[in-house]
């Protein structure tokens, strides 16, 4: 029998906001522990939330961008429960009138396209962190992030493969970033995701049980974690038993996902309408206000990279899978619109060097304008294109414009016809034996008097100049 | 007269004109505590130091001519109000220690005003109860009749007044606790509009009831407080960004533009003392007299009053009392192994027996599959409730009612029986639930020389016609005048 696997997300999004949803605290991470908190964090005896407007704003981002509906009276809500790091009792958040519901995202998967439909949005305040002491019998607790605004957003069952899992989440992580609402950090945990999965046979019309997989902190994670569970469903029901709905934590070590425990007693969180804030109300102008000053998203951004500046689909992936990089291409594109010759850069030694130095587009030691000259450089033959490389390299480690390292090191390409003829017939009288086996047929061997000539002229020699030369001083 | 029998608003023309001074005021208020707490016990703290300091900066102020109405006047403050650095206990042992980093918006109006603040008063705990009885730091007596309650949860507030304690004081009120005791113990107290003063800093019972409100000897002084204290804060989504108006200014307008109505469903409510009954309709013909006019008014869902409260009010507090978990603050139980033993024992520990048994009426009232029966239910009978009030006030400008159904009861006597207890608020609750502002001004005495009140209830943010009705019936009566023989 062939199975089909069925799969939601429930992601959580911090939101960047300056200060926390319902104080004035500051919303930063990596403060030292219990510094970010006032008594509405901390839950003391008679504070009261305030709402930061600012968290409405970009929720109401999100849901424009994922296509929902928004409401224009959402209710919060408060969920009770224990539990040291919830300094209240209860976390605020919205329950049955979330802020925004029925949106859609198109993701893309082997080339072909699919929608996810988002089932709803909400704001809630995060709870504070735990932390064990393995050498003392205590645990501590840090508040700084008691309070700081999240939205959840949960997707429709629409998604039938890990891999569709995957590019659903990069495709979120990739409109939360646009939008400037969120850092989309898996591993520091800004952009949480548990996944929903059960499996059917195949051509079902109703859902199998299905459990809840959290602790998957990479995208790696969430399609390992769904690949391993689909397949332990499908062998559980091959064999005869039932699947258990039950909340499983993925371990990363031992790849397998395992049933949580302790924790997970049923839970009745008590939900209802936190009498201490009031019905949040939306207007029309507001919406429109959002949807108005809304970026280019993703999709639609490379999209038009592909028709303007005739990308291929898989370079314009790349280029646009942050805003910032996208804007870094378009800069370069103003001072030096050649997109393919740019395209290449960008994908090949520029994110290398950012890659393998672990920092994003934001931090580029070379700037959009100095990688544009440089490219102005090699088109006026100034360098060839094997010296922009190492010119490349110094404008990375230096920071310094290209003009002013070929100046210094001297890298100035050797046009001058004579002063190549001079080297090339030192070359060629220090090896006679290779100029007999040339002229004897061994065409192989020009490259190597290339080879010997750049050597010479420390690879300035204009290559052009430099093959006609020495093909017809050889013949 | 001795300087702790005045009157606030007598306090402040004499203090004006340099005849006494807050030292000297707040001096004779401190040892009148001294002379009479042993009695009453009316005070779960008394901070003598920091009322003298404050008395000599009002002092100070008042020589440079910088005075409100409530500067050098020494006030007493609920202690479920939190004062920054004297400790806050809401009669609680959970929180027996507490001492908070804040000011509540309320305080730090009256300090900013230059008032004096001479303790924290006593209460049932978190505000849980009509007695103070329930207060799990000490019992309460009403200065009228020391064998009985001085009604609750106020009660330390309006025992201090009653008893010359204090000048004026703040309580707090979720279905009758400023009401009551005010009519037990002889003095005015005011539950405004909810909205109208903020509840930042006011530990919560139940949040869409709560408000504060002023106690004072008489309707000019609760007035003068109230203007005080009222207004927007910015801290409390929940208040109304409205002006407030000078109480005091409404006071000497007469009656005779104003329409009283009497619920016709108040005279069938079981269980009401025929003294009380003769007092209120005694207080309704004097009102008359003055000209206003009586109409009947019908509050058919009265009856669904109590039961109301009684699901969403202790939903809200089970909800609201789960910070005290012995984590951050507060007292904590270290006699255990885990985690939910430390919940289990600090909150049983730390909790008394009323507030236990609310949190357990919430929690199973906010129950996965309960939630529709009571709490949804109860919410759309509140609607109703509001609904009957809205209507009713088409046709007056304020109604009529007893605040409490008999006299102050004996201390003792009812704790067995907290369903008895519970429906003596029945003539209070229903303006929680609305959110309306309602006075209990005194309107009488019991054949043991007890105080009885008439309860005054307005329109949503019209407390001057409250004070207007209270005022005038107040010139025209005696009652104020009299005071418990301590």
């Amino acid at each position: 029998m062939e199975f089909e696997p069925v799969i939601g997300l429930e992601v959580h999004a911090q939101l960047k906001t300056k200060t926390k949803i319902f104080c004035g605290c500051s919303a930063s991470f990596g403060a030292p522990p219990n510094t970010h908190t006032c008594p509405v964090c901390l839950g003391m005896p008679g504070v009261l939330p305030v709402l930061n407007k600012k968290v409405v704003e970009y929720a109401l981002r999100m849901a424009s961008a994922t296509n929902c509906g928004i409401a224009h009276e959402s209710r919060w809500a408060r969920k009770n429960y224990f539990y040291p790091d919830l300094p209240k009792g209860y976390q605020i958040s919205q329950y049955e009138l979330p802020i925004a519901v029925n949106g859609h995202i198109d993701i893309e998967v082997n080339g072909d396209g699919k929608t996810i439909g988002i089932t709803r949005i909400h704001m809630e305040e995060d709870a504070g962190k735990l932390t064990h002491d393995p050498g003392r019998p205590v645990s501590m607790v840090d508040f700084n992030r008691a309070g700081v605004p999240l939205i959840e957003i949960v997707s429709e069952p629409d998604i039938r493969s890990p891999r569709e899992a995957g590019a659903y989440l990069r495709q979120l992580r990739a409109i939360v970033r646009y939008l400037g609402i969120c850092d989309g950090n898996l591993e520091e945990g800004s952009f949480r995701c548990d996944a929903n999965v059960s499996v059917r046979p195949e051509g079902a019309e109703t859902f199998g049980t299905r459990t809840e997989i959290k602790n998957l902190n990479s995208f790696k994670h969430v399609e390992n974690a769904l690949e391993y569970e689909i397949n332990r469903q499908i062998e559980t029901l091959m064999s005869g038993d039932p699947v258990v709905q039950e909340t499983r934590l993925w371990d990363a070590v031992k790849s397998r996902t395992t049933p949580m425990r302790g924790k997970e007693e049923a839970h009745d969180y008590r939900y209802f309408p936190d009498p201490d804030l009031l019905p949040l109300v939306i207007d029309d102008e507001w919406i429109r206000e959002v949807k108005n000053t809304l970026p280019e998203l993703p999709t639609p951004k490379k999209e038009r990279f592909v028709r303007e500046y005739e990308l291929s689909s898989g370079d314009a992936e790349i280029l646009t899978a942050s805003r910032e990089l996208a804007d870094y291409f378009e800069e370069c594109f103003r001072e030096f619109p050649n997109p393919r010759r740019i395209g290449n850069w960008m994908i090949g030694p520029l994110l290398g060097l950012l890659n393998a130095a672990g920092t994003g587009i934001e931090s580029s030691p070379v700037s959009p304008h100095h990688l544009a000259r440089l490219l102005q450089l090699i088109d006026e033959g100034v360098i060839s294109g094997k010296i922009a490389k190492t010119v490349f390299e110094e404008m990375a480690a230096s920071g310094k414009p290209p003009d002013r390292i070929v100046e210094e090191k001297g890298l100035v390409q050797v046009t001058d016809t004579s002063a190549i003829e001079s080297v090339v017939l030192k070359v060629l009288s220090r090896f006679p034996g290779e100029v007999e086996a040339y002229r004897s047929g061994k065409d192989k061997l020009l490259g190597f008097f290339v080879g010997q000539v750049m050597k010479e002229t420390k690879g300035r020699a204009n290559p052009k100049i430099l093959n006609d030369i020495l093909k017809d001083r050889l013949r | 007269m001795e300087l702790y029998e005045l009157s606030i608003q007598t306090a402040h023309k004499l203090l004006k004109q340099k005849k006494i001074s807050s030292l000297e005021l707040t001096r004779a208020v401190l040892e009148r505590i001294q002379s009479v707490e042993p009695k009453v016990q009316a005070y779960i703290t008394v901070a003598a130091d920091a009322a003298m300091e404050q008395a000599e900066f009002a002092d100070q102020a008042i020589s440079r001519g910088n005075m409100t109405g409530l500067t050098g006047i020494p006030l007493a403050i609920k202690d479920l109000i939190c004062t920054r650095g004297l400790r806050t206990t809401c009669a609680s042992k959970i929180l027996e220690n507490f001492i908070p980093p804040y000011d509540a918006t309320v305080i730090e109006k009256l300090k900013e005003a230059g008032a004096v603040i001479v303790g924290k008063a006593n209460m049932d705990e978190f505000a849980m109860g009509s007695s103070t009885e329930n207060s799990g730091i000490q019992l309460t007596r009403n200065p009228w009749d020391l064998k009985r309650i001085p009604g609750g949860s106020s009660g330390g507030s309006a025992a201090a007044v009653a008893a010359g304690m204090c000048l004026g004081a703040l309580g707090s009120d979720t279905g009758g606790s400023i009401r009551q005791p005010a009519s037990h113990c002889g003095v005015v107290g005011m539950k405004p509009t909810y909205g109208r003063v903020s509840r930042y800093g006011l530990v919560a019972f139940a949040s869409s009831l709560d408000q504060i409100g002023p106690m004072a000897k008489d309707v000019t002084d609760c007035a003068v407080l109230m203007k005080t204290i009222a207004g927007y804060d910015e801290k409390d989504s929940t208040s109304v960004p409205l002006e407030v108006p000078d109480y005091t200014d409404f006071l000497k307008n007469g009656l005779k533009k104003i329409t009283v109505g009497i619920p016709k469903e108040y005279h069938a409510a079981e269980g009401i003392d025929p003294e009380v009954a003769a007092a209120v309709k005694n207080a309704v013909g004097v009102i008359e007299n003055l000209g206003a006019e009586c109409v009947e008014v019908s509050l058919p869902h009265t009856k669904h009053c109590v039961a109301v409260y009684y699901v969403i009010a202790p939903s809200e507090a089970g909800s609201n009392l789960a910070r005290y978990d012995g984590v951050r603050y507060g007292s904590r139980n270290k006699d255990t192994r885990n985690l939910i033993e430390m919940y289990r024992n600090t909150r049983a520990r730390g909790f008394g027996m009323e507030v236990q048994r609310r949190i357990i009426l919430g929690t199973y009232a906010l129950s996965a599959g309960y939630y529709d029966a009571y709490y949804k239910k109860a919410s759309q009978v509140r609607t109703l409730i509001l609904e009957d009030f809205k209507k009713a006030f088409e046709t007056c400008d304020v109604i009529l009612s007893p605040v409490a159904p008999t006299p102050a009861f004996t201390i003792g006597e009812m704790i067995e029986d907290p369903l008895t207890m519970y429906l003596s608020d029945i003539f209070t609750i229903s303006a929680n639930l609305a959110g309306i502002p309602g006075i209990s001004v005194p309107c009488g005495f019991s054949s043991d020389g007890l105080p009885i009140g008439l309860q005054i209830m307005g329109k949503h943010f019209n407390e001057e016609t409250i004070f207007q009705t209270a005022y005038n019936f107040e010139q025209a009566t005696d009652f104020h005048k009299k005071k418990p023989g301590l």
